[in-house]
């Protein structure tokens, strides 16, 4: 009798879940709340970590090599850390090129000094190059959009020009495009580079995965503390910051297309006398070349949504500005300077996608002019421009029209979105505040609260336990070991607080994602459709989404949860989507004709067999929502996030604060990540899709 | 006149201590031996020459280790011992160099899935091959161009494979393959992929273009029509061990062994055999005024034979008479014992 329930224990997974929920709750009751014992809380012995690293990055800058480095200033050679010279070469080539790209559109004399001497410059006035009117730059993206795809990328690239330079954003967006441009390339190589290195080797593969999934789980604030501390602020940290985050995408994608080439392939190129070079370059890389430019496009993106970010370190352009503007509560200037990112954003997207299908023909017999036609146009029109340009700077007083328009001067809606605003804000106050206090005290206020009250030991218990059920040992004790690192430092309380509002915001943006996935998935538009609004949302920075609900719900918890949940409701959907997607008519057929109805077709065949794939985009969910509730700090709320935060101004020891932080961010999703995706591929293969 | 292909004792099995095991088994490879020590035979002990201008066609069912013989004497794969020699040049002993240099002048290899270039154009697939060689791109289009107009795909120069159907990018795949005039061609179920109407229009393509070109190939296939229908010898495989090489009218005729009658069992006598495999040597001075050629099959000129009343005479290449043949026997080819 007794072996039976053991047996019955052993094999029910329902039944294991049970005990386990019926011991977190004992153990929940019954451990009592005070300081001393250690069931409740552990000790924080981990504490000196946050101190270690920051003495190993001081030593690094200031101790570790010194090396004699020549002072042209002071004529004599000074004792400089190795490293700490590395940093600086790094910061002074990246603000060059940035710099560079920006003089070419914008016109200055920084890159002009870096070649002649102060005083020389300064006696020669005239030496400065012109900047490029933004008339002539208009008829560049168009003819540019014209070499590339056509009417339609024509337009596209000509009227987005316009409309960026009459409304006044000609010089921030292209503080931010001359940041684009430079640091985009500089992900593709290194992406590329590490890419093709893990698939040529697969000991290199395995050390690059956790090393990325870290990188990808960190909160992106947790990057900016070290990266003051080693490079400074300025253009060149904010690169910096974003070719960190952007690059394990792009390294993530390459190897994805490498490996997705089918083995025939490779053999015809063997067979066409390939060197190894050539056939990496010619075989390889093209022919994974889909998964290459989603990266790439992923890279781009991801440079339009740090820019906000990287203004915090002292990047210049539209990020700046945003911040500025959402700083002063300017919801309307905020959504312009939003706008013109996300056009920007679509822009590079189409041009990028197109350059790469760009096709040659063989049969062309053109005469250089043909040839260049559009090059010429295009050179025609910047002399005329400029001509007409210098000539009207008679005309003008003091701002000349014709070289940029400033943001004052410039075309404006934003007042008619701080009217919107105004007006939803009258009409809904009541209800919106109702809402939001009874958010706050019935449902967040209650749930913090017993995230806080649970001991450390009953919180153990149960992700142990439940990825012990799922995962086995191994999985267990690789989620125990994160969870304790977070546990043994002094910032667990602040942890529970972001593991709740993460909880809650996974919770309600999955059922979101599910519901709404589902009803779209339906029909075969309906899935095209949502799939292009995912499309849509997805190029948004994930900053914009703060925007309208500050101003909708204040400074409170409410604002940045429903900010993370219609975030992360992106990716649950699109999961959901791809899953359904993914069921065989064959299943359909089979159900229809064994007389289901919708909905049971819905709950018995597809929901099934589309969960694995669902449980994957729950999974990004989390990792968005993570992101989110971090960046709330900006907007003060009280968890990792606003220490994270608040380490940005404390230079002393605030890298090894931020760093730290950030790690437990990331363990966090990286714990959750690890159990679900043990699970998603014991379902799939439970099911036979794999 | 040497071989233009010569292997003798080639043996590839995967797994780790492959070579080991191998030497210990003296070259007496018992596959279920080696699966229980973790390793998979993939040939076993395959000898066999292929002469200049022969179409050696490789059949067996999948897992009979076909293709990778193939991909052994295209050394795609390493073999894990034995001689393979290419115009005498033994190519297991290549370094890369010499074997990069080995593919861009000799071989051409067709696959099963066309295996074209996803980026490139009709055109720039066929020109692949020479551009990797070096060949500036004038030329190399040049070439590419004949090419196309060779394997009858005119006119879509400038197509992407996947604005191809299923035959057209094989036809790519071919011109490819031939685009660097080499001598020996490899194809690796070249037709499989293909619809069965599509399939039969690409043989007969495939015999013109041989015709034409006279290549040493060596054809895989899981088809046993097929093989009769292309064959100028066929090796049956299975379990890695090549069980029967000989002539289509003699493996139907002979059948080596069981596994090799249950192919050959369903297969109509008349399309296979050849005159001169009934007639009747016995009588060369046969007079008349109808003659069919010794080296006809069967089926292709049986009306003839049926039609007229009397003895036929049978003649060689050189229109010599070499016997005479009587309708009766060709009866009893064609309505079976």
């Amino acid at each position: 009798m007794n072996k039976n329930y053991l047996d019955i224990i052993r094999s029910s997974k329902p039944a294991q879940f049970g005990i386990l929920l019926i011991i977190f709750l004992f153990l929940y009751h019954f451990i009592p709340q005070n300081e001393g014992n250690y069931f409740w809380r552990l000790p924080s012995l981990l504490g000196f970590i946050p101190i270690k690293l920051n003495e190993i990055i001081y030593a690094a800058l200031y101790e570790w090599f010194p090396l004699k480095v020549y002072d042209p200033i002071f004529e004599m050679y000074e004792e400089k850390a190795a490293f700490r010279e590395f940093t600086k070469s790094i910061s002074k080539g990246l603000l060059f090129l940035i710099t560079f790209v920006r003089e070419l559109l914008l016109g200055g004399d920084k890159i002009i000094d870096i070649f002649v001497s102060d005083a020389w410059l300064k006696e020669n006035d005239w030496m400065s190059w012109p900047a490029l009117p933004w008339t002539a730059a208009t008829v560049g993206a168009f003819l540019l959009g014209y070499q590339l795809g056509g009417f339609r990328l024509a337009l596209l690239g000509g009227i987005g020009s316009l409309y960026v330079s009459i409304f006044g954003n000609w010089v921030p967006s292209i503080q931010t495009l001359s940041f684009v441009l430079i640091t985009t390339p500089i992900c593709f190589v290194l992406g590329l580079s590490f890419g093709i290195w893990g698939y040529l080797d697969k000991k290199v593969e395995t050390a690059l995965q956790p090393v990325l999934n870290v990188m990808q789980t960190m909160p992106q604030f947790a990057y900016l503390v070290p990266i003051i501390a080693l490079f400074g602020l300025g253009d060149h940290a904010g690169s910096i910051a974003t070719i960190v985050i952007a690059t394990p995408p792009m390294i993530r994608n390459t190897i994805l297309g490498l490996k997705r080439i089918s083995p025939e392939v490779v053999e015809a190129g063997l067979m066409s006398g390939c060197t190894k070079r050539q056939l990496l370059f010619k075989v390889l890389i093209p022919t994974a070349r889909r998964d290459i430019l989603n990266g790439v496009n992923t890279v781009i993106m991801q440079c339009l949504a740090m820019v906000v970010i990287a203004s915090f370190v002292g990047a210049k352009g539209l990020g700046l500005n945003l911040k500025v503007a959402l700083n002063s509560l300017k919801i309307g200037k905020a959504a312009e300077a939003g706008f013109c990112i996300v056009l920007i954003a679509v822009i590079l997207d189409r041009f990028t996608k197109a350059w790469a299908n760009k096709q040659v023909d063989y049969f062309e017999n053109l005469t250089f002019f043909e040839r260049y036609k559009l090059l010429i146009i295009f050179g025609i029109s910047i002399l005329i421009f400029s001509v007409v340009a210098f000539i009207a700077n008679g005309y003008f007083d003091k701002i000349n029209y014709l070289y940029v328009i400033p943001i004052e001067k410039g075309f404006t809606f934003a007042h008619y979105i701080d009217a919107a605003v105004d007006w939803v804000w009258e009409t809904f106050f009541y209800s919106l505040n109702s809402f939001n206090k009874f958010l706050l005290t019935q449902v967040l206020g209650p749930m913090k609260k017993a995230y806080l009250g649970m001991p450390v030991a009953a919180t153990l218990t149960l992700t142990m336990g439940v990825a012990y059920i799922i995962g086995g040992i191994r999985t267990c004790l690789l989620v125990g070991g994160m969870m304790l690192f977070i546990a043994m430092s002094k910032y667990w309380d602040r942890a529970l607080i972001t593991m709740y509002m993460a909880t809650f915001a996974v919770i309600m943006a999955s059922l979101n994602g599910i519901i709404v996935g589902s009803i779209f998935a339906q029909t075969q538009r309906g899935s095209k459709f949502i799939l292009s609004v995912c499309d849509f949302f997805e190029t948004f920075p994930s900053f914009v989404y703060l925007i309208p609900v500050i101003f909708l719900f204040n400074i409170t918890d409410t604002s940045v949860l429903i900010a993370a949940i219609v975030y992360a409701t992106v990716p649950a959907t699109r999961y959901t989507v791809w899953g359904l997607n993914s069921v065989p008519p064959s299943l359909h057929e089979a159900g229809t004709m064994s007389g289901v109805s919708r909905m049971q077709r819905w709950t018995n065949i597809e929901i099934p067999l589309a969960f694995p794939t669902i449980m994957l985009g729950v999974n990004q969910t989390v990792v968005f929502t993570l992101q989110m509730v971090i960046l709330g700090a900006l907007i003060g709320t009280e968890d990792l996030g606003q220490l994270i935060f608040g380490a940005l101004s404390r230079a002393q020891d605030g890298p090894g604060v931020a760093i730290t932080l950030g790690l437990f961010v990331s363990l966090m999703a990286i714990s959750v990540d690890v159990i679900v995706r043990k699970w998603a591929e014991e379902r799939k293969k439970a099911l036979g899709l794999d | 006149m040497s071989p233009t292909i010569s292997c003798s004792s080639v043996y590839k099995i995967f797994g780790n201590n492959a070579q080991t095991l191998l030497s210990e088994s003296g070259g007496n490879v018992d596959a279920k031996k080696f699966q229980e020590a973790g390793c998979i035979v993939g040939v076993n002990n395959a000898s066999f020459d292929v002469n200049q201008g022969e179409m050696l066609v490789v059949m067996g069912l999948s897992g009979s280790g076909k293709s990778t013989l193939l991909r052994c004497i295209s050394r795609l794969t390493d073999a894990t011992s034995g001689k393979i020699l290419i115009d005498g040049e033994d190519i297991c002993l290549m370094n890369s160099k010499q074997l990069i240099e080995l593919r861009r002048e000799k071989m051409g290899m067709v696959f099963q899935n066309f295996a074209l270039l996803p980026h490139k154009t009709v055109l720039e697939n066929i020109a692949f091959p020479l551009q990797v060689k070096g060949v500036t791109t004038e030329n190399s289009i040049h070439k590419a161009l004949e090419m196309v107009e060779l394997v009858g795909l005119k006119g879509r120069e400038n197509y992407f494979p996947r604005e191809l159907s299923g035959g057209q990018q094989q036809r790519v795949g071919i011109a490819r393959s031939l685009a660097v005039e080499p001598d020996i061609w490899f194809l690796d179920e070249p037709f499989s992929a293909l619809d069965p109407l599509i399939r039969k229009e690409m043989q007969d393509e495939f015999l013109r273009l041989q015709s034409v070109l006279n290549k040493t190939i060596m054809f895989v296939t899981h088809d046993f029509d097929e093989a009769l229908r292309l064959a100028d010898r066929i090796a049956i495989m299975k379990d890695g061990i090549i069980e029967q090489l000989d002539k289509p009218d003699n493996i139907v005729l002979n059948p080596a062994t069981d596994y090799v009658k249950k192919f050959t069992e369903d297969v109509p006598r008349e399309k296979v055999l050849k005159i001169e495999s009934i007639m009747d040597a016995s009588d060369p001075n046969a007079s008349g005024e109808i003659a069919v050629k010794k080296d006809d099959i069967i089926e292709t000129v049986a009306e003839k034979i049926l039609n007229s009343k009397e003895t036929i005479k049978v003649v060689d290449e050189k229109n010599s008479v070499v016997g005479s043949i009587n309708p009766s026997k060709v009866i009893k080819v064609l309505f079976g014992e």
